[in-house]
């Protein structure tokens, strides 16, 4: 009995762990599984291994022009929302100004707004100014909505900045401008590689705000949502897998880059 | 840039310089002349404002009031990348994404040197660290990165060096041969260095000139000699080595002392080593100046009688004594171990004598345990 609950001291972090793990990696489990599914119509029973899905993963129609839009719309939210909501970040962690108390704030509502909300009042607004509802529209909500994670995600970064590094790079010669480019952006650069990789993904399976902005252009979890109804084709498991190995090909990339230069 | 780091050069002169931080007053009125080429070391307790002088000085904070001069150049309000100014940081502040090669190549680069190699090597050997130059700075000790941060500051010879306690992290046998290097820095390139340390012996043999700075101002300010032998605040005669200080009253005066009464017991100080705005003073004498004898001997000089020995510390070279005198009074005695008589008693009866000449006397209404606390504490 004392045997048992020490065995269970030492190794109840393992335990929790396994199961922890366990829990959130099934869902990703299936996932991977069933794209090889030898599926007729629906793919929710097993009906026996195929490597068919993985060869023909644009068999299905519109697969692939739709996560064409979500790729090139990621991309571009990305963009934009990188660059304003990094600008905004250095205002707001850099240069005392009036109202910064609020903007800060204020930063956070878009975060905080349920989404239904603000893809309703972005399709009012829309419809309103005359816009017609499509790929652009989904863009300028896209962007929207990354900025404030952004901002949060950069701000972090600069905050944890110690100013006398900056202070020591004008000590030592450089200007202002060489002291951004050398010291001050090298230093917040993870911090904006990954508020552009937040933004990325929260774009790229953005559903509800999209849902309602989308006009007639159909993007990758619009069309999963479409297809579940009648049945959801495994070629869209086979993308969602394929999503899911880039992304950890990305994270292991970046891991072992930065233990190279710690020890380098 | 490179130009107008090296064009301003000579004596470096605050005047006035205050600096406010809302209603606090860190640096207060301060005006001093640092002589171009001399080795100059500011002393005080924690907080008194030694990092924020020489943050103005750097031009990292701009003074609330009064002006920063090199030689005739005005440079109170100049950008500090513009200044013939270098700092070694209290924290180091070393840039934790570039190599150590490439922190100390920093200054030489951005002024547009090419050739960096050599002059980098050079003074990471002088600090004994050429084998960490591909390190990051994450991978370096507490007591690598203080010398890193030297190497970083002092390979672009600036006409002016503000080290803010650089050796701090070092222990005994490092800093002692570090002090040794920047001093030989300091005179072989005849730089001007600006040297802040809470470690008064530090500050006492590297410095040319040292002050003393508390709470924001300037106590006193001379040769390291001088300050010891003639300090001219309780702060100074306290915070610099130890100080006995008795109250008493200038009673007489006899060609060039003043007699003093100290509770009853007549003594005698030299008129130019007493600084006393009325009769009242407190009478100093150090430790290491006083005899002590049975309260049987007679003496000739001053003498204080009616001494109780209260504790006794045997330490090799010399015997610490613990003195209660009638009034209550404490008072310490450093006694060389050279004659070859034991060490008195505890309880003991003895008297106090010494030379008039090494006694000294400052204004009686003084504070006499101001600075005896401030011990000297590492941040
Ligand atoms: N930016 C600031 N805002 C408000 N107060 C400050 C600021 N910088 C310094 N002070 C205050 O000014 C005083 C002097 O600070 P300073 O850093 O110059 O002390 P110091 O003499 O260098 O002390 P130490 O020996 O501990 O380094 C301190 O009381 C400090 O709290
Ligand atoms: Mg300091």
């Amino acid at each position: 009995m004392k045997k048992l609950s020490r065995w269970f001291g030492k190794n109840l972090i393992r335990i929790y762990m396994v199961l922890g793990f366990t829990y959130l990696f099934i869902p990703i489990l299936y996932t991977i599984v069933f794209s090889f599914n030898d599926y007729i119509k629906s793919n929710l029973v097993w009906r026996g291994f195929t490597w068919h899905n993985w060869q023909t993963p644009c068999g299905v129609p519109n697969i692939c022009s739709d996560l064409g839009n979500s790729l090139k719309i990621g991309l571009i939210a990305t963009f934009v929302a990188t660059i304003l909501g990094t600008l905004i970040a250095f205002a707001l962690g850099r240069y005392a100004f009036k109202g910064r108390p609020a903007v800060n704030t204020l930063i956070f509502l878009p975060m905080a707004s349920p989404e239904l909300v603000l893809g309703a009042s972005l399709l009012t607004i829309f419809i309103n100014l005359g816009f017609n509802l499509g790929f652009w529209t989904i863009v300028i909500a896209h962007v929207m909505f990354c900025i404030s994670f952004v901002v949060v995600t950069v701000k972090a970064r600069i905050a944890s900045l110690d100013p006398r590094l900056e202070q020591a790079a004008m000590d030592l010669y450089a200007n202002e401008r060489e002291t951004f480019r050398r010291i001050t952006f090298p230093l917040v650069a993870p911090g904006i590689a990954g508020a552009a990789l937040l933004a990325f993904s929260l774009s790229f399976d953005d559903f509800i705000i999209t849902n309602f902005n989308s006009g007639t252009v159909e993007t990758f979890p619009l069309f999963v949502y479409h297809n579940a109804e009648r049945g959801l084709p495994a070629q869209a498991n086979v993308i969602g897998s394929s999503m899911f190995l880039i992304a950890l090909i990305i994270v292991l990339a970046g891991q072992i880059v930065s233990r190279k230069r710690k020890i380098a | 840039m490179a130009d107008a780091s090296t064009s301003a050069k000579g004596d470096l002169k605050l005047a006035n310089v205050t600096k406010s931080f809302g209603e606090f007053t860190a640096v207060d009125d301060l005006s001093l002349v640092i002589p171009e080429g001399s080795f100059f070391a500011l002393l005080g307790p924690s907080g008194c404002g030694k990092t924020t002088t020489l943050r103005m000085i750097a031009g990292l904070e701009v003074p609330t009031a009064g002006t920063i001069h090199v030689g005739n150049t005005d440079i109170t309000d100049m950008r500090p990348y513009k200044r013939p100014v270098n700092t070694v940081f209290q924290n180091y502040a070393l840039f934790p994404h570039l190599s150590i090669f490439e922190n100390v190549a920093f200054g030489l680069r951005r002024r547009g040197i090419k050739d960096v190699k050599e002059q980098v090597d050079k003074v990471l050997n002088l600090v004994e660290l050429p084998h960490l130059a591909e390190r990051k700075p994450t991978q370096l000790s507490g007591g690598q990165q203080q010398r890193i941060a030297v190497a970083r500051a002092i390979v672009n010879r600036p006409a002016l060096l503000l080290l803010d306690e650089p050796l701090g992290a070092l222990d005994l046998k490092l800093r002692r041969q570090m002090q040794i290097e920047l001093k030989w820095i300091q005179t072989e390139v005849g730089l001007t260095f600006v040297h802040v340390t809470h470690d008064q012996e530090e500050a006492m043999t590297m410095a040319d000139t040292i002050a003393v700075m508390n709470e924001g101002r300037i106590e006193q300010m001379g040769s390291p000699a001088d300050l010891y032998d003639n300090p001219k605040t309780a702060f100074v005669a306290n915070f610099l080595g130890q100080s006995n200080l008795i109250q008493g009253k200038i009673v007489d005066s006899d060609g060039d002392s003043h007699v003093v009464d100290l509770y009853g017991q007549k003594v005698s100080v030299l008129k130019r080593r007493t600084v006393a705005k009325d009769s009242s003073v407190l009478f100093g004498i150090r430790p290491e100046k006083l005899r002590i004898q049975p309260d049987s001997h007679d003496k000739p000089g001053n003498v204080l009688t009616g001494g109780k020995i209260s504790d006794v510390s045997y330490i090799g070279v010399s015997t610490q004594y613990q003195v209660e005198m009638p009034w209550g009074q404490e008072i310490m005695v450093f006694e060389q171990n050279d004659d070859g008589v034991p060490p008195l008693d505890k309880g003991d009866e003895v008297r106090l004598s010494w030379e008039p000449i090494f006694s000294f006397a400052l204004d009686g209404n003084e504070d006499a345990t101001a600075g005896v606390d401030v011990e000297p504490e590492a941040e």
